[in-house]
């Protein structure tokens, strides 16, 4: 939840140094003399709670290059600071309602103003990643930018969402978003890829023994246990939430491949049956693991492509229950108005203007 | 096999086995396995990681109770019979018996609780929480018909559940008291020689038992005790307090017994979406099985 305000300013005011002398970035990102903690199995220890909440965007605006300058990292801070001034004030308790037809504010709540500051927390760092102040997460290819799917691709995906959205979009509980049914989380937040939702609660657990790393994802409580080492995979037709993951270390780094993603759980709205995440989750100091993903999927992009996200520590900072089904009244108010909204259209037609 | 084994050779044939298997019992190397001995992590403690389920009918009321038509019921002109929602599952809607948890056998509910409890079977299906796939809370969790997998390393311990995905955090230091009420609560755990003992609390006091009916309040605190009695089978005792409800603290035990198939793994039971059409069904634009839109 939100409260978690704190600016990592070390990494910020590192990441300005680094950016003036790039020779030096990689000596300067990190303790040097730092030696990641080690599980009695000998590997990196990557358990805690970690964030990868930013205000780096997930990709490149154009006409920009891959790293920000001093002066631009300050100043995101600054307005990150400021914003997060305003968003905090609290509430006026004599404003009267809305009025008809709403406010004229924009942003999830449409309209009627909603989530203020307080709940929201879309992250106020920039990513830093080995030193380099990102502005991007998309790092590969080169533009920092989502490749163009194909053509085929976007066909199916047509059909697809013909064939499975009877109606209109408030006809059926089925055709709401998987965030509003309570299902997974918006914005690929468990993934896999595991990436910032841009809103709220961009926070993990990760809980690793000998054969299991666990990651525990504030949103929806969605937990994805990875397997270490090999076994049969699942047969075609078994596709969980968040799939089928197996994990190997390669030195230091722990490399996870998923495959068997659900149907429903559509990558950016367009992934196939073959999509293959590969991430790589490695420790870079104390407070950071650098988090790298890889979107292989050749029947709706021509190349794979991916990118990278800290995952910052969280310290001694807790992560809380999200029963999102439990306190669900949402969807049954957001069914109901449409159905009153039928209702007030099918009164005013019958009435003799 | 089956049909082979029912010839005179294949009867020879499994006596033979059946001596193998009870002589492999008395053998020193069955022994050592059923001796208590457990398994222990690097520093010693005993190493709870695996996958565990309870086996029984716990599930359906953790009292003493015999076997009934259905989880809700209604006056019959003789006696009472299934209500009418639940008679097309005929006995697969029916309840096993068991012969329960609970300690001394009786839940000392004081009596504007007991009385809540009796209305709760009376009005089952709007009440209890598995119905609309909402979290179990502890220590339903634990003996729900599914299995569930601990995580145990040197600085963590971690359970999830199959059922609607729930999970635990158990913390090894104590945050302090709980900064707000949930289904799972807040957990505690130390070792106390090889038990790991969980201290619960912070619950929203929604969750309950089982499927009949037995309930708490958001007073409840439960002290979980987790016991290894050889390398398959844990031990599990919860004892809980709660004033509000209860006249003294009581407890429940039961054994949890590891999945041992090398391919048994933690499933995903994600109800949420199950229950979309009994919790959102009559606000679809024209509801399934009525003719006008509505």
């Amino acid at each position: 939840m939100k409260a978690r305000t704190t600016i990592p300013l070390l990494a910020l005011s590192i990441a300005a140094a680094c950016v003036a002398t790039p020779a030096a970035a990689q000596a300067q990102s990190g303790n040097s003399n730092w030696v990641a903690p080690r599980t009695p199995e000998g590997q990196p220890d990557l358990q805690g709670n970690w964030t990868n909440a930013t205000v780096t965007p997930f990709e490149r605006p154009s006409g920009v290059g891959p790293v920000m300058s001093a002066e631009e990292v300050a100043a995101i801070r600054e307005a990150a600071e400021t914003r997060a001034q305003s968003l905090t004030r609290p509430s006026d308790p004599n404003r009267p309602a809305p009025p008809v037809g709403g406010d004229g504010s924009t942003g999830a709540a449409g309209g009627v103003g909603g989530y203020d500051g307080i709940y929201i927390d879309r992250g106020d760092a920039v990513a830093v990643v080995r030193g380099e102040a990102r502005t991007s997460l998309v790092t590969f290819p080169a533009d920092g930018r989502v490749p163009a799917t194909t053509e085929a691709s976007r066909a199916e995906r047509l059909e697809y969402g013909r064939s499975s959205r009877a109606g209109g979009a408030y006809d059926h509980p089925e055709n709401r978003p998987l965030g509003e049914r309570c299902i997974m989380s918006f914005g690929s937040n468990a993934g896999p890829p595991m990436l910032p939702n841009g809103f709220y609660n961009n926070n993990y657990t990760i809980v690793q023994t000998a054969d299991h790393v666990v990651i525990m994802t504030e949103m929806i409580h969605d937990t994805r246990i990875i397997r270490i080492g090999d076994g049969p995979r699942l047969p075609p037709d078994v596709r969980p939430w968040m799939g089928d993951s197996w994990g190997r270390w390669e030195g230091d780094t722990l490399v996870v491949e998923t495959t068997n993603l659900h149907p429903m759980q559509r990558f950016r709205s367009n992934s196939s049956d073959n999509l293959k995440v590969i991430e790589r989750f490695t420790r870079e100091d104390e407070d950071t693991i650098v988090y790298h993903f890889t979107i292989d999927d050749p029947s709706v992009y021509a190349e794979p492509w991916g990118g990278e996200v800290p995952l910052e520590s969280m310290g001694n900072e807790l992560i809380y229950e999200y029963a999102c089904h439990e306190g669900n009244y949402a969807l049954s108010n957001i069914l109901s108005g449409a159905r009153y909204q039928e209702r007030q259209a099918a009164q005013n037609q019958s009435e003799p203007r | 096999m089956r049909q082979k084994l029912l010839t005179p050779s294949g009867r020879a044939a499994r006596r033979v086995a059946m001596g193998a298997l009870v002589a492999g019992l008395l053998a020193p190397v069955g022994a050592s396995a059923q001796a208590g001995e457990i398994p222990r992590n690097a520093s010693g403690r005993p190493d709870l990681n695996g996958l565990w389920q309870a086996l029984g009918n716990a599930h359906w009321d953790i009292e003493p109770h015999a076997a009934r038509a259905a989880l809700q019921m209604r006056e019959g002109p003789v006696v009472p019979v299934p209500a009418a929602e639940v008679l097309a599952l005929g006995a697969v809607g029916s309840v096993p018996w068991y012969w329960g948890i609970v300690e001394g056998g009786e839940i000392p509910y004081l009596p504007e609780a007991l009385a809540i409890r009796d209305e709760n079977r009376v009005n089952y299906l709007d009440r209890d929480p598995e119905i609309r796939c909402y979290l179990p809370g502890v220590p339903r969790a634990t003996y729900m018909p599914f299995p569930f997998q601990i995580f145990q390393s040197e600085s963590k311990f971690f359970i999830t559940y199959e059922y609607a995905g729930a999970v635990r955090d158990v913390y090894l230091t104590d945050p302090g008291p709980p900064e707000v009420d949930s289904w799972m609560g807040q957990s505690v755990g130390s070792w106390e020689g090889d038990t790991f003992v969980v201290r619960v609390s912070g619950f929203n006091g929604q969750a309950w038992f089982d499927r009949a009916g037995n309930h708490h309040s958001y007073q409840m605190t439960v002290e979980e005790r987790y016991t290894l009695m050889g390398p398959n089978h844990l031990q599990y005792e919860a004892r809980i307090e709660d004033p509000q409800t209860f006249s003294r603290p009581w407890t429940i035990r039961l054994p949890l017994y590891r999945h041992v198939d090398p391919n048994a793994r933690l499933g995903q039971f994600k109800c949420v979406e199950f229950v979309e059409e009994l919790m959102y069904g009559h606000l679809r634009r024209v509801p399934i099985g009525s003719e006008e839109p509505r």
